[in-house]
């Protein structure tokens, strides 16, 4: 484990600015000892690699490695964090750098599906705490004292019976030389000094002052700006294209066709490439290849339906992709058919249909949902250099051992000669963990024999795919005399994927005798992705609407209607499946409630109730609105949070606003429609975000207090906030929603 | 092709351009300050917001001929040490998420305090409405803003 790193910190700091984009270190303040990057760089010193994660320097410098991609979540402070805290080690006196990817060293370099902190929260204790304990050994065997009797605070070891003390640096060459110990005792919670205590984004005063972060931001000597051309529409390809007129404009350097996966090429469930040919204009700035593309014509011809081999996450299956060209009015004839015919079953208790029939009321509404583009703010890009024996990329990728298998396909390289650098990323919501920039921008490079940076438009981001799914849900509930739920039906189904996901295991099954879950697909040619809670984005939006409503018929308060059904669960649940603790979804309605002063008189304004497990995390949302010229002015949002411990406290809060605001964006303005296969949005003058104006006015967030394992933020608060403003619209308006985007109905879009 | 004589962020700079290149290309790739970003391209999201004398300005469709002798100020020039009340206020409530959006939301704020030196939320609303961020920290950046107009 123990290695050593005989680069020296100016070096080190050399390297780092040559790699381009910038400073890839980010300081916090360096014990008070060295304050700028000029002074550090005249310092010689030697660096020593205590284990992946944990370098220091004999001068005392701690360098912790970020090992996630970072996308906004915050994971390049939350997690070295953790490493910090167990390594017993001042916050200020830490370095952060983001890593490489580098599979062999690290574990698990993935950002997506909110895991990283529950993911990461036992490896990085333990490096942490592993790391101190060889501090603590090398101290033990250079002052010939019990080991146990060394006791360490702030980077600093001390032996009090002796008098002894020394700081982690001046241990660092000896403990890099000894064994890791195996099973080091872990901090006890109530020891943290630095989890649970709020720090600042390490890397907030190179975001403010404009520092090259971005991938779109790197630059290097020689290096060309490639854009592409793809088909307008899904369901077309290349037939032939005529570049004379753009070859001969100022600064273009070349315009040719590439084909990035074979349809031969296996696939993995993350390869998704909505086109595989596509024409690249290659030149040397970015004005002169956006006019050069212009200039380029392009004849397109049809598709017809192939098949791909994919290998994913549920085994080996052969995929069609269909030809033609599709439009959303007949997605939604196609959709509304394939509602009314029985789904595929995922989930029965009990006998729903017996009991619908013995039903006093019954409850019966179906939801609807667009297409949803992801619309990063920074669009798609990525530098390569292909040369002929290795491949250097920089890149903004949640997930980069993903796109491993097509790289080295494509490229005809080994994997240990593509080496993948982690750009910081202007947003991703799941469309990055989607490589296939990596692949284009790479193929082109290995064509030029030169150093590129592939560049989206806004255009070419928002019209290349791998979209939200479009979905419909209809539900269906029983209530007996006494107004008791004695049967819950949901019948789920999109294009091209189903929404449920799983989430048919989760609330309300359990609580209910008879229940059924069914869900159907219909095939397409619109590539989709993840996006900010897949399936769940929908599920909750649906199912929170519809209890909220079936909450009234029951003439129950919609958060004690919950409650109740969550004591049945917890007490005497139904099934055995169930994938949610009742207790834990209970608590953190019981706290919005609390919160919010639930069921005090709000006077004018309008409030809707919602919660929603989904990514190990529990939330329960009060949202507060008032209409004004038909607009809902959003007061403001409680949002009651169960994630375990909470790691960074602000930047959780941070992250949790953030959900709730991009889900009321979504919910009111989102949507993406087709017309023969043309989405038709292609930018922000079209496509509405959320702006300003539009937000809350406050959130406050309220985290449960508990000592479970920490679980993840990015994507929990998102899905129940489209019902808290569904139920609310319903209060200030007398009418239900059913289909986004709800600014749709209300004639603000 | 032409010559065109900037004067970006309190120096004078020289550059042969298309008279037609917008001003972000010219500071991205011609003068090397990356931190104003392309967004949209069509002045629709804000990201690559500078002041031309001293009013915020989208700089992905403003062309380089129209800007040679006004002052150009980028989000590098907002301060000679990244202390601008708003860099300062940024980082008092922490409020980057990705960051991709958040050079030009300074941008757009900076100019809003020369004439509004303590904005109201509608004011800060209408002046900033033009600049989207989809990480959703626009709460954020108005307690920030409030927060700098009160340094």
């Amino acid at each position: 484990m123990s290695t050593q790193n005989n680069f020296n910190r100016r070096s080190f700091l050399k390297v780092s600015s040559l790699a381009g984009g910038g400073l890839m270190i980010s300081f916090s303040s360096l014990a008070g000892l060295i304050s700028s990057p000029e002074i550090l760089e005249a310092v010689e010193d030697k660096v020593l690699e205590l284990n992946s994660y944990i370098k220091i320097s004999e001068k005392g410098l701690v360098t912790l490695m970020s090992p996630n991609p970072e996308f906004g979540s915050n994971v390049k402070t939350s997690l070295p964090m953790i490493l910090a805290d167990e390594l017993d080690i001042d916050w200020k006196d830490v370095m952060v750098e983001q890593a490489d990817f580098v599979p062999k060293k690290f574990e698990r370099q993935f950002t997506g599906g909110s895991q990283a902190i529950r993911s990461m929260w036992r490896p990085l204790r333990n490096a942490g705490a592993t790391a101190r304990q060889m501090l603590v050994n090398a101290a033990a065997q250079t002052w010939n004292v019990p080991v146990e009797e060394i006791t360490t605070e702030k980077g600093i070891l001390f032996h009090k019976a002796s008098g002894k003390k020394a700081g982690y640096g001046e241990m660092a060459a000896t403990a890099a030389t000894l064994p890791a110990p195996k099973n080091v005792k872990l901090k006890k919670l109530s020891d943290f000094k630095i989890i649970g205590s709020s720090k600042k984004n390490v890397d907030g005063e190179n975001i403010i002052t404009g520092k090259p972060l971005f991938g779109i931001d790197y630059k290097t000597e020689g290096m060309l700006i490639a854009m592409i051309i793809h088909p307008p529409a899904f369901g077309q390809k290349v037939k032939s294209f005529d570049a004379t007129a753009a070859k001969a404009m100022p600064g273009i350097k070349d315009v040719f066709k590439i084909d990035t996966l074979a349809d031969t090429y296996e696939r993995n469930g993350f390869d998704t490439t909505s086109f595989t040919d596509m024409v690249v204009v290659v030149g040397k700035t970015t004005w002169e290849v956006m006019n050069a593309k212009r200039a380029v014509k392009v004849q397109w011809e049809n598709a017809v339906d192939k098949q791909v081999v994919v290998n994913g996450w549920t085994g080996k299956t052969t995929v069609t992709i269909p030809g033609g060209l599709e439009s959303t009015t007949k997605h939604k004839t196609q959709m509304s058919e394939l509602a009314k015919k029985p789904g595929k079953v995922l989930r029965k208790d009990g006998d729903p249909e017996a009991a619908f029939k013995t039903a006093v009321k019954v409850l019966e509404r179906t939801y609807n949902a667009p297409f949803l583009a992801h619309n990063t703010m920074e669009p798609v890009n990525c530098f390569a250099h292909v040369t002929a024996d290795k491949a250097e990329i920089y890149a903004p990728i949640q997930i980069p051992m993903f796109i491993m298998q097509a790289l080295t396909a494509r490229l005809g390289l080994p994997q240990d000669k593509i080496h993948i650098r982690l750009a910081r990323m202007g947003g991703g919501f799941g469309i990055r963990a989607y490589g296939h920039h990596l692949v284009e921008a790479a193929v082109i490079s290995q064509k030029l024999n030169a150093p590129v940076k592939l560049v989206y438009t806004r255009e070419d981001d928002m019209t290349y795919g791998i979209y939200r799914p479009m979905y419909t849900a209809t539900y269906r509930a029983a209530l007996d005399k006494d107004n008791n739920l004695i049967a819950f039906h949901v019948k789920a189904g999109g294009i091209p994927e189903s929404p449920i996901d799983g989430s048919h295991n989760r609330f309300p099954a359990g609580a209910v005798d008879n229940y059924l879950a069914e869900e159907w697909e219909i095939n397409s040619n619109i590539t989709i992705g993840a996006f900010r809670a897949p399936g769940s984005n929908f599920m909750a939006s649906a199912e929170q609407s519809f209890l909220d409503e079936l909450a009234e018929l029951a003439k129950k308060d919609p958060i004690d209607f919950r409650l109740e059904l969550l004591e049945r669960a917890a007490k005497n649940p139904v099934g055995k499946n169930n994938d949610y603790e009742a207790e834990r979804y209970a608590g953190v309605l019981k706290l919005v409630k609390e919160k919010s002063k639930w069921g005090t008189n709000t006077g004018k304004v309008a409030r809707g109730v919602s919660a929603y497990f989904c990514h190990n995390s529990y939330v329960a949302q009060v949202l507060d609105l008032v209409m004004k010229n038909n607009k809902p002015i959003i007061e403001k949002v409680y949002a009651a949070v169960d994630c375990g411990i909470v790691v960074n406290p602000d930047a959780a809060a941070n992250m949790s606003e953030g959900g709730i605001v991009d889900g009321i964006g979504n919910a009111l303005f989102g949507e993406l429609t087709f017309v023969n296969g043309v989405p038709q949005k292609n930018n922000f003058n079209t496509y509405r975000m959320i702006r300003h104006g539009e937000a809350p006015k406050a959130i406050e967030v309220h985290f449960v207090q508990n000592e479970k394992d920490p679980t993840g933020l990015g994507e929990p608060l998102f899905p129940p906030i489209f019902a808290a403003v569904a139920n609310a619209l319903y209060k200030a308006t007398g009418k239900r929603f059913y289909n986004q985007p709800f600014g749709k109905e209300l004639g603000n879009i | 092709m032409a010559i065109f004589k900037l004067h970006v962020n309190g120096k004078e700079k020289e550059i042969d351009v298309d008279p037609r290149t917008p001003v972000l290309w010219v500071l991205r790739e011609h003068l090397d300050l990356p931190g104003t970003k392309y967004g949209c391209g069509v002045a629709s999201c804000g990201a690559c917001t500078i002041h031309i004398d001293g009013v915020a300005v989208r700089s992905c469709q403003l062309p380089v001929a129209g800007v040679a002798n006004k002052k150009i100020t980028t989000i590098e020039g907002l301060s000679e040490k990244g202390d601008h009340p708003l860099q300062k206020a940024w980082l008092e409530h922490d409020v980057p998420q990705c960051g991709y959006c958040q050079t030009g939301q300074i941008m757009s704020a900076a100019a809003l305090l020369k004439t509004k030196p303590n904005p109201t939320d509608e004011e800060i609303d209408a002046a900033m409405n033009g600049n989207i961020c989809r990480c959703g920290t626009y709460i954020r950046i108005k307690a920030a803003i409030k927060s700098a107009a009160k340094y």
